[in-house]
C-alpha cells in the first residue's frame, strides 16, 4: 500500500532515486489498459458476430447455407436474396407502408401527450399532484398482460377489431415511461426562466412551447428514438388485433414468413429480417449519443 | 393540443390558473389512464371471477374464486409455466446484471476506443423484436448454426438447443444476455456519477483497489444496481416474443412461460375469464417479488442521506 502512495507522488524529480519501471505510473496504466482490452475485446467480438453472421447468411446461395464448416463470405455473394425475399413471398412493401404509418402516428401521439403530462408534473403546482404521479410510476411497473385482455374486450365492443385504431389511439394518451423520462429532464431546467416569463404574463402553454421544449431537445430526441424502436418492433398488439393480411405490420409479417417458409429458407429469412432491422440500426447509429444519454438519465434519480 | 388557452380572466388567481393548467396538461394522460389502464384493471379483476369463454360476455357466469382454485390446484400447466418463468427470470436477471456490472466497471475508464466498445456492447439491446428472434433461431440451429459451429472449434459437440427439452430454456436465457447493453449503460452512468474525491481520499488513506471497490463503488452504486435488478426482473417475467417466434412453448412444455400461457388461453382458446385470473396471478407474483426486493434492499442498498434505510 505504501508503494502505491510513493509512486503516485512523484519522488523522482528532486531525489536522485528512480522508481523501477514496473512501478511507474505510466507502465502500470498501460498494463491495466491491456488487461481491460484483453477482457473486453473478445466479448465485443462475441456481441458483434451474430449480426455479421446474419449478413453473411443473408447473401448466401441456398446450397451454401448449410455448409459445414460455414463459409463466411459466400461465392457468389447473392445480393438478390434481399429483393427476392422481400418481394416474392409476402407483401412486405405493404407491411412496410402500414408499419410506417402506425409508427409515425404513434411517435407524434406519444410525444405530444407525454410532453404535456410531464410538463404538468414537473413545473405546475397543484394539489394532488403527487398522487397522480404515483399512478404514473405504478403503471410503469404494471405488466401489460393485466390490461391487455380487458383492452381487447373494450376495442371489440367499439368494433375496432382488425383495424389500426387499437394500435394508433392509445399512444395519444401518454406513455408512463416517457412521462417519467421527460419529467426528470424538465425538473432540471432552472425555475427562474419560467418564473420571469410568468411575471411577464405568459401562459403556461407559452412557457412550455417557448422555454421548456426548446431547452429539452435531447430528452425529446430520446423519446422519439425510443418510441420509434418500440413501435417498429411491437409484436403482441398487431398479433392480437389485426387479422387481414393487407393491414398487417412488419413484425407479424416477418413471423408469418418464418412460419410459412420455415426452417429451410434461412437465406431469405435473414435477408428480410435484416431489412426489417435496418431502420432501427440506422436510427441507433444516428442518435446513439442522445439515446445512451436518455437511457442513462432514466435510470438515475428515481 | 386542442386545449383552450385560458384568457386573462380576472376571476382566477395565478395559483388557481396554474392548478387548472395542471389538470389540462395531464388531462390526456388521465383520460387514457382511466380508459386503458385503470378501467381495464378493474374489469380484468371482475373477469377473473367469471367463467367467460368466447366472444359474448352476456353468457358469462360468476364463479367466485373457481378460476384461481383451478389454476393453483388442478392446472399442471400453470405450475410448469410458473417454474419455467422463474427459471428464465433468475437466469437472465442474475447473469444479466452481473455481466452488465462487470462490463460497466471495465468500460468506466478513459481508454482509447472505449466509446466504440460501449456502442458495440449496447447495440444488441436495441435490436430486439421478431427479426432478432429469427436470427437466434438460426444461430441455435443444431447442425449449421454459428453457436454449435463455434463449440465444434473447441471440440465440444453442441446440444440440440431449441430442439431439446433440457437446453431450450437455457438457450433463451443465453439469448437474453445478448441484450445486457441497456443495463450496462445505466450502470455506467451510475459509476460516472460517483464523486471522484471519494476515491482520492481513499487513496490518501492508502486503501487498496479492492477495498475501494467494496467500500466506495458498491455502496455508491447500490441504488442504481437495485433499480436495474427491479426493472430487469419485471421485464424478464414478461418474455413473450422470443417464445412465440422461437419455440411456441416447446419442445413439449420446456419453454412454456406465463405470458405465452395467457396469450394462448385468451386469444387462441378465448377463455377470457380464466386468462384474466392468470394475468392477475402474474401481477401478484411480480408485485410480491418487487416487494421482496425492496425489503431485501434495506440490507445492501445505501442511500446518501448517510444511514442505511
Amino acid at each position: 500500500m505504501r508503494q502505491t502512495l510513493t509512486s503516485d507522488v512523484r519522488v523522482t524529480k528532486d531525489s536522485g532515486y528512480t522508481i523501477p519501471w514496473h512501478q511507474r505510473r505510466k507502465t502500470r496504466q498501460t498494463i491495466q489498459a491491456l488487461i481491460v482490452y484483453a477482457l473486453l475485446l473478445p466479448g465485443a467480438i462475441i456481441f458483434l458476430f451474430p449480426l455479421v453472421w446474419m449478413l453473411s447468411t443473408a447473401v448466401k446461395p441456398e446450397n451454401q447455407i448449410f455448409l459445414f464448416p460455414p463459409k463466411w463470405i459466400p461465392e457468389p455473394i447473392l445480393w438478390s436474396n434481399f429483393w427476392d425475399g422481400w418481394n416474392k413471398f409476402l407483401p412486405f412493401n405493404l407491411f412496410l407502408r402500414n408499419t410506417l404509418i402506425i409508427t409515425v402516428n404513434n411517435i407524434f401521439g406519444n410525444l405530444v401527450s407525454s410532453c404535456l403530462a410531464a410538463y404538468g408534473f414537473a413545473r405546475l403546482r397543484a394539489r394532488g399532484k403527487n398522487i397522480f404521479f404515483m399512478l404514473v410510476l405504478g403503471t410503469m411497473l404494471l405488466p401489460n398482460e393485466v390490461t391487455i385482455i380487458p383492452q381487447y374486450v373494450l376495442f371489440s365492443l367499439l368494433k375496432w377489431n382488425d383495424s389500426w385504431l387499437p394500435l394508433m389511439v392509445p399512444p395519444w394518451f401518454g406513455w408512463p415511461f416517457f412521462i417519467f423520462l421527460l419529467r426528470q429532464f424538465f425538473m432540471n431546467i432552472p425555475h427562474e426562466l419560467d418564473e420571469a416569463a410568468r411575471l411577464d404574463g405568459a401562459s403556461s402553454w407559452r412557457i412550455l412551447w417557448n422555454i421548456i421544449l426548446p431547452l429539452s431537445k435531447p430528452a425529446i430526441a430520446s423519446v422519439v428514438i425510443f418510441a420509434f424502436i418500440g413501435n417498429w418492433n411491437n409484436f403482441l398488439a398487431p398479433l392480437i388485433y389485426i387479422r387481414s393480411l393487407d393491414r398487417q405490420v412488419l413484425a407479424v409479417g416477418l413471423n408469418m414468413f418464418r412460419g410459412q417458409y420455415g426452417q429451410t429458407n434461412f437465406g431469405y429469412m435473414m435477408a428480410v429480417a435484416l431489412l426489417v432491422l435496418m431502420p432501427v440500426l440506422i436510427v441507433f447509429f444516428v442518435g446513439q449519443r442522445v439515446f445512451i444519454q436518455g437511457i442513462a438519465t432514466s435510470g438515475l434519480k428515481g | 393540443m386542442q386545449t383552450i388557452i385560458p384568457s386573462k380572466r380576472r376571476s382566477f388567481s395565478l395559483k388557481q390558473r396554474e392548478e387548472i393548467d395542471f389538470y389540462l396538461a395531464i388531462g390526456l394522460w388521465l383520460i387514457g389512464f382511466i380508459l386503458f389502464t385503470g378501467g381495464p384493471i378493474l374489469a380484468s379483476l371482475l373477469f377473473s371471477f367469471t367463467d367467460w369463454t368466447g366472444v359474448n360476455i352476456s353468457k358469462a357466469k360468476w364463479v367466485g374464486l373457481a378460476n384461481f382454485h383451478q389454476l393453483l390446484f388442478d392446472d399442471k400447466l400453470f405450475w410448469i409455466a410458473t417454474r419455467n418463468t422463474f427459471y428464465y427470470s433468475f437466469g437472465s436477471v442474475i447473469f444479466g446484471t452481473l455481466g452488465a456490472f462487470i462490463i460497466a466497471l471495465l468500460l468506466n475508464q478513459k481508454l482509447p476506443g472505449s466509446t466504440l466498445l460501449r456502442v458495440i456492447y449496447y447495440l444488441p439491446s436495441i435490436a430486439s423484436g421478431v427479426a432478432i428472434s429469427i436470427l437466434w433461431l438460426w444461430l441455435f440451429n443444431p447442425q449449421s448454426g454459428l453457436i454449435n459451429y463455434t463449440l465444434s472449434l473447441v471440440g465440444i459437440k453442441g446440444p440440440m438447443w431449441l430442439g431439446s427439452q433440457q437446453w431450450a430454456l437455457p438457450a433463451l436465457v443465453l439469448k437474453s444476455l445478448w441484450g445486457i447493453g441497456a443495463n450496462m449503460v445505466i450502470l455506467l452512468a451510475g459509476l460516472q456519477g460517483i464523486p471522484v474525491p471519494l476515491y482520492e481520499a481513499a487513496r490518501i488513506d492508502g486503501a487498496s483497489k479492492w477495498s475501494e471497490f467494496r467500500n466506495i463503488t458498491v455502496p455508491m452504486l447500490s441504488p442504481v444496481l437495485f433499480f436495474v435488478l427491479v426493472i430487469s426482473t419485471i421485464a424478464s417475467f414478461q418474455i413473450f416474443t422470443d417464445v412465440r417466434v422461437m419455440t411456441q412453448g416447446g419442445p413439449g412444455t420446456a419453454t412454456y412461460v406465463i405470458v405465452y400461457f395467457i396469450y394462448q388461453t385468451a386469444f387462441e382458446y378465448l377463455k377470457m375469464g380464466y386468462s384474466s385470473a392468470l394475468a392477475w396471478l402474474l401481477f401478484l407474483i411480480i408485485f410480491i417479488l418487487t416487494l421482496l426486493q425492496l425489503w431485501g434492499s434495506r440490507r445492501w442498498v445505501y442511500y446518501e442521506s448517510g444511514e442505511r434505510t
